[in-house]
């Protein structure tokens, strides 16, 4: 062992703290990416052992080249209704988003979210599932409730936690849950949804289901603990799960490096768990599709879990309290070198002569009387009442479903809270 | 009606569950063949086949994250986390989660699952064996916390808490598994073997969540307790010749408040103990609610008769544990007057 004084020529040890390639002020660069040619990626048979999958981690399954065509192996051939069927929910997404982000602005929410160049990491995957497949996703998946025709109203009510809200006003706007719809409940702690869909899968797999579950966690959350206890359970019980993680490359404010994203990728986690694992273009809705069938099928073949990293991009902030023009350069979401999903998907389907500029415009108008609509009946029950003490619910009710019987504490603290609001209103 | 002690008539409980309803499954670290280390769930993994009675990694926070997804999806799982101190990796799931999946769904989904585990101290555990977390899941909205006493009851308590569609965390006062104990940690321990309340029916029988039971009736002052502090307390009781009415708790939420103020109201005086630190813990919610409920009918101050504030010490258990001359000194404080 050496002693201080016999080392004095070391250098002084120093920490690496990760920062993104560019920041406010400078131009947009994503020269560092390596972005491997559509149709490049193999593709192995849904049955082959997890280490066949490894190299893939490390490559991009795209099926959509530059000029919107499919090519490869992966392409999954759909018809051209499913792939109009895929077009009109992200764009539905996104018609919705702009709305409820415009709601937000008016004053007749206190949050949301928007998804805006994420759609089909969402939209393509409930696409791919069965319908009665659990979903575990955060809160950047409401194309997974698009693709599943649940009502717009309801996701509005919800976002406006007035009357109707399915959730009586409990959650915070975009925090939609529905079990008909395999949609499970969304919470703002980061990962824990992770292991309970992998409990979920066991739960099916223990009961001789045939269903299957799916988790979406973003790249910045891979950190938390419940990520690392969820790929180690889904690999032990072989349990009948997709693990997405959208790296949609930022987390609010810190990027993908902050979350070990310059080491590797967060498609390689699967290789240390030794399951299969996919690294896949998530702004490519063919390539998510495929990517999720293969998964799926693996699943439902006893085969076990797939880890699919949606390689993605962030176009707007974080959430309507975040700016992201303070720590990333204005223009970087339009400069994203994959694209964006809709124009990918449009091109795609206008080269197969399947869609046209009129039919897309139409679309459009079709989708914004449709969300317009959707709207104004959801107004009918109110918007966030946030300056008077006239709630949209049941003041009582706030007090209802912590337990299934309310015990004699709740009852006291119910009957007080009531008499409090009695005395105000005096 | 056969002799159990505590670990075989838990053991019971989840055979008769397991019998019952095929949705019950149990798990844990070492769990499933070897059967528990504390041998609770021996024999399970046999009878019901390793997809209803399995080993987990060891990873508390994917135990009870994976046991509320298996909940969420209709099965009534059964975790042990091996020893409460080892909970904490699970905290967020429990209290973020378990606790709030049925409010913050609307009912849209319950969460039908039990975590067990056992708790406390007076076992040579050191700091990370003998812990008692219990007033940590008390302060979380949502989440029911039971502790048994004995054989009889923890077998029909944990048939309540499995077959209630909420959350219960279970604790074991692991320190009375084989027999009761009076506190002296010099002397030799009884057995259950011969204790009526080791007479446990072999079949499907349940004890109510959140109702109490007054293990001995008395005039001069109410002792409230729960787990190894009931026996603890009946024993200096005994010694000290005091016309104590013992109370046990048996679940800590809901807490049985009547049966609380129906005894204080009687005897005027109140002495609570438990083993888990003091500051914070559920003695001072029981002060609290007594002196709010029957602050007219007190003659004495309330008295705690609790652990320190420090970590559980391994070669001073025995100073640190609230035995029979600490209960012994609250209880003459609170007659004091």
């Amino acid at each position: 062992m050496t002693t201080p004084s016999e080392r004095p020529n070391r250098p002084a040890l120093s920490l690496h703290v990760p920062e993104p390639s560019t920041r406010p002020g400078d131009e947009p660069d994503f020269s560092s990416l390596v972005i491997p040619a559509a149709g490049e990626a193999r593709r192995p048979d849904p049955a082959a052992e997890p280490r066949e999958t490894h190299e893939l981690a490390y490559s991009l399954v795209r099926v959509l080249d530059d000029e919107g065509r499919a090519v490869g192996p992966w392409d999954p051939k759909l018809d051209p209704d499913t792939l109009r069927r895929i077009l009109r929910d992200m764009m539905m997404v996104r018609v919705y988003d702009d709305r409820m982000y415009r709601a937000q602005r008016q004053g007749k929410t206190s949050f949301y979210m928007k998804s805006t160049g994420e759609e089909a990491v969402a939209v393509a995957a409930a696409h791919a599932l069965d319908r009665d497949d659990m979903c575990f996703p955060t809160y950047r998946q409401q194309g997974l409730l698009v693709a599943r025709d649940y009502p717009l109203v309801d996701m509005m009510c919800q976002v406006y936690s007035n009357r109707r809200d399915p959730l009586k006003g409990r959650q915070l706007p975009v925090m939609y849950a529905s079990p008909e719809h395999g949609f499970f409940s969304i919470s703002g702690n980061l990962a824990t949804q992770v292991p309970q869909a992998v409990g979920w899968a066991m739960a099916s797999a223990i009961k001789g289901d045939s269903r299957i579950a799916a988790a979406w966690i973003g790249d910045g959350s891979t950190a938390e603990g419940d990520f690392h206890s969820a790929v180690t359970f889904a690999g032990v019980y072989r349990a009948p799960v997709i693990l997405n993680v959208v790296n949609n490359q930022w987390a609010i404010s810190s990027f993908s490096g902050i979350a070990g994203g310059e080491l590797t990728t967060f498609a390689a986690r699967a290789v240390g768990y030794g399951i299969a694992g996919l690294r896949v273009d998530g702004n490519d809705p063919l390539a998510v599709y495929a990517a999720t069938t293969w998964a799926a099928d693996r699943a439902r073949s006893n085969l076990g879990p797939t880890l699919i990293e949606m390689f993605t991009y962030r176009v707007e902030g974080h959430s309507t309290s975040d700016d992201p023009s303070q720590y990333r350069p204005k223009t970087a979401g339009s400069k994203w070198p994959l694209g964006d999903p809709v124009e990918r998907l449009r091109r795609h389907l206008v080269g197969l002569g399947e869609w046209d500029e009129g039919r897309h415009a139409a679309l459009v108008e079709t989708l914004e009387a449709e969300v317009r609509a959707a709207q104004r009946a959801a107004e009918k029950s109110g918007t966030l009442v946030t300056s008077t003490i006239d709630f949209p619910q049941e003041v009582a009710t706030m007090f209802e479903d912590v337990f299934e019987e309310m015990p004699w504490h709740l009852r006291e603290q119910q009957a007080q809270m009531i008499a409090e609001l009695e005395a105000k209103r005096k | 009606m056969t002799a159990m002690n505590m670990i075989q008539a838990i053991n019971s409980a989840h055979a008769v569950m397991m019998e019952r309803d095929s949705n019950v499954v149990a798990m844990g670290e070492d769990v499933g063949y070897f059967g528990g280390v504390f041998r609770v769930t021996e024999g399970l993994q046999k009878k019901f086949g390793a997809s209803r009675c399995f080993d987990t990694p060891i990873s508390e926070n994917g135990i009870i994250a994976a046991a509320i997804g298996m909940a969420a999806y209709g099965l009534r799982p059964v975790a042990e986390i091996q020893f409460a101190d080892y909970i904490y990796p699970a905290f967020d799931q429990l209290v973020s989660e378990a606790g709030r999946m049925r409010y913050r769904t609307a009912a849209m989904w319950n969460l039908p699952l039990t975590v067990r585990s056992p708790y406390g101290g007076g076992i040579f555990g050191g700091q990370t064996h003998s812990q008692s977390p219990e007033s940590l899941f008390a302060h979380v909205a949502g989440i029911k916390t039971v502790i048994p006493s004995n054989p009889y009851d923890a077998k029909g308590l944990l048939i309540s808490a499995i077959e209630d569609n909420d959350p219960v965390i279970f604790f074991e006062p692991k320190r009375i598994y084989n027999g009761p104990f009076d506190g002296h940690f010099d002397r030799p321990v009884t057995p259950w073997a011969k204790h009526p309340k080791a007479e446990v029916p072999e079949g499907h029988y349940s004890v109510p969540l959140g109702k109490a039971a007054v293990v001995r009736e008395g005039s001069e002052l109410t002792i409230v307790a729960y787990g190894t502090m009931v026996w603890v307390t009946l024993a200096t009781v005994e010694a000290l010749g005091v016309d104590a009415e013992v109370i046990d708790l048996r679940s800590i939420v809901p807490v049985d408040i009547e049966a609380i103020e129906q005894s204080v109201r009687k005897t005027g005086r109140c002495v609570v103990v438990h083993e888990a630190t003091r500051t914070g813990g559920f003695g001072a919610e029981l002060s609290a609610l007594v002196q709010e409920r029957c602050f007219y009918h007190l003659e004495a101050p309330v008295q705690r008769a609790t652990g320190f504030d420090t970590p559980y010490p391994h070669s001073l258990e025995w100073a640190y544990f609230p035995g029979p001359v600490r209960i012994g000194t609250a209880i003459k404080k609170a007659l004091e007057d």
